[in-house]
């Protein structure tokens, strides 16, 4: 039963890097703080942290299935 | 002059507030508990599966927060209103990686606080009061950011005077002290649609009005477009962007109404599932901080008729004014209804995690050790109260231009319970008394850089070798506690041999 769950628990380690992406794309403002590329007249400072909204929730749903997985 | 009151507005305004207000009262019947028993008065029984916890910790982010001081930060500021987006990104994988370990712990040993299971783990009656009294006083500014909230929109509807906002407080306080959770918890059912509604007649009303989002940009000062870029010793309002966004991101969960949130929930995967659905929220939250740049863009600040209301309530009065601007009479009632409720459930859920925390924590600890779970129940309910009239003191002592500093001060305090209980739930390796004295620090540290920005802001410039950099004074007085923390561990593990008590087991946290 522990060794199971530690055998679990290297295998989603891994997985679990993907919660540190958001923070590398949006915490560095300078890579962001600027107008162009413009979406449809938005800026791209807006555009850009909004799509990081979603994209941030598709990175955590591998987690939860990965998670989910393990403890099967 | 002031202008005339707009009766359609308050008639459907008044009409929807009652309506909420009876579901407050009806919802001490829903999923019946013995409402002396604090676990159901303050955590709704821990029955709230994926659906309820959903509504509830969404009430927790939308709020008067959402809705009137992040636009008005954009209104006023610019690009820098905008950190609530990163900030909304950042709480996800927070929430989700850490607080399914707290609520397995709680549920393991039935801690109903963040001070409960501080206690339990480190066994130090001290430190477990300091996280009670720090949530309890970190609390009170975030409630008074609602009242703020709430007061622009009666405001708005040709009101003056206090006493609407009085009775909006009176019939908070009754229907939270009568049914408990429940009553927010479901009143967030009905402020989401209305919230819902709003968001989606304004998003698709208002850029169609002012010629599309183009235009809304184009009509930005170019100045204010985006974050001041660094000069050759500053870092301009890079870091302060940045700051902002990750110290509000740690500080969230740590306020006890969104861990009163999260332990009411039947299960660790709940709160799981909800951190990867809930950022559905984030994108109307973006949406609803571009309020603040339609609101320049349409022009309303030069507007004669809105001239009282800027006069009253400053750039607070941003959104208002726009809505009353481009809706017919009727949905501003809507509007101006969604946000007052949507100001009234997070108020209502903040003032009963404090009453937990004051109940369990202090009055049981301190002051009377042995009482039945009726006379416990009692005083939470009591305390629920004083709690309200703890955030009318902020209101009347803290300058109001930008709604959004009693929050970010609220930051600045909760934030300095993060060693003891984050880093708690994974070690136990920090002394107790190392983390007291550095919550000590931190508290005073930031709590003097708030001081001495007037309580006006809450980016304070740091010196370092030559450089300014701007920081939320909540993430460098955090720094400041953690290095106190960890350096007198050191000192204090290699002096005391004895081993401390942790009434917690390594099994109690999965």
């Amino acid at each position: 039963m522990t060794g199971n769950a530690k055998g679990a628990g290297k295998r989603f380690r891994l997985v679990h890097l993907l919660l540190i992406v958001p923070f590398a794309a949006v915490l560095w403002t300078p890579f962001y703080n600027s107008s162009e590329p413009s979406l449809a007249g938005v800026p791209f400072f807006y555009w850009y942290q909004m799509l990081w909204i979603v994209l941030g929730a598709a990175v955590l749903y591998p987690v939860y299935r990965a998670e989910l997985r393990a403890e099967e | 002059m002031a202008p005339p009151l707009d009766w359609t507005a308050i008639v459907v305004f008044a009409a929807l507030f009652a309506f909420v207000t009876v579901v407050g009262f009806f919802a001490a019947r829903w999923r019946r508990g013995d409402l002396t028993q604090l676990a159901e008065w303050g955590l709704g029984g821990r029955r709230f599966g994926t659906v309820v916890t959903w509504f509830l910790l969404g009430g927790d982010l939308y709020t008067a927060y959402t809705f009137i001081a992040v636009p008005t930060l954009m209104f006023g500021s610019g690009a820098i209103g905008f950190y609530a987006v990163p900030y909304t990104i950042f709480v996800y994988p927070i929430l989700f990686t850490v607080f399914p370990r707290l609520w397995s712990v709680s549920r393991a040993k039935g801690y109903v606080t963040a001070a409960d299971f501080v206690r339990g783990r480190f066994g130090n009656r001290p430190l477990a009061l300091a996280v009670a009294v720090t949530g309890i006083v970190a609390t009170m500014p975030y409630i008074a950011l609602q009242l703020v909230g709430m007061g622009v929109v009666i405001g708005g509807l040709g009101i003056h005077g206090e006493l609407p906002l009085v009775i909006a407080f009176v019939i908070l306080a009754a229907y939270t002290y009568s049914s408990g959770l429940r009553a927010p918890a479901m009143i967030a059912v009905v402020k989401d649609m209305l919230i819902y509604v709003t968001i989606v007649a304004a998003l698709i009303v208002i850029p169609h009005e002012l010629g599309g989002y183009a235009k809304i940009f184009a009509s930005v000062p170019p100045g204010k477009l985006l974050l001041a870029p660094p000069t050759a010793d500053n870092l301009g309002q890079q870091s302060g962007y940045a700051t902002l966004a990750l110290g509000s991101a740690l500080a969230l969960f740590l306020y006890p109404h969104a861990i009163t949130g999260l332990l009411s929930s039947t299960n660790r995967h709940v709160i799981k599932r909800n951190a990867v659905v809930l950022p559905a929220y984030s994108i109307a939250l973006g949406l609803i901080a571009l309020l603040g740049y339609m609101a320049i863009a349409s022009g309303v600040k030069s507007m004669p008729a809105y001239a009282v209301g800027f006069k009253t309530f400053g750039a607070n009065f941003a959104v208002p004014a726009l809505f009353l601007h481009m809706f017919p009479s009727w949905f501003v009632g809507v509007a101006f209804a969604s946000i007052a409720i949507g100001a009234l459930v997070p108020a209502a859920i903040m003032s009963i995690a404090c009453a937990n925390l004051f109940t369990r924590n202090i009055y049981r600890e301190y002051i009377r050790k042995v009482c039945t779970p009726a006379h416990e129940s009692q005083v939470a309910k009591i305390t629920s109260l004083v709690v309200k009239l703890g955030a009318v003191v902020f209101i009347l002592a803290l300058p109001k231009t930008y709604a959004i500093n009693l929050q970010l001060l609220g930051g600045i305090w909760i934030i300095q319970t993060l060693p003891a209980v984050l880093i708690g739930l994974y070690t136990r390796v920090l002394n107790p008394w190392a983390l007291l004295i550095g919550w000590a620090s931190g508290i005073a540290a930031g709590t003097g850089m708030a001081i001495s920005l007037g309580f006006k802001g809450a980016i304070y410039p740091l010196h370092i070798l030559g450089w300014t950099v701007p920081c939320y004074a909540a993430l460098s007085a955090l720094v400041l506690n953690i290095i106190v923390s960890v350096g007198l561990s050191v000192l204090l593990n290699a002096l005391a041999q004895e081993a401390r008590e942790d009434e917690t087991a390594a099994a109690d946290y999965v």
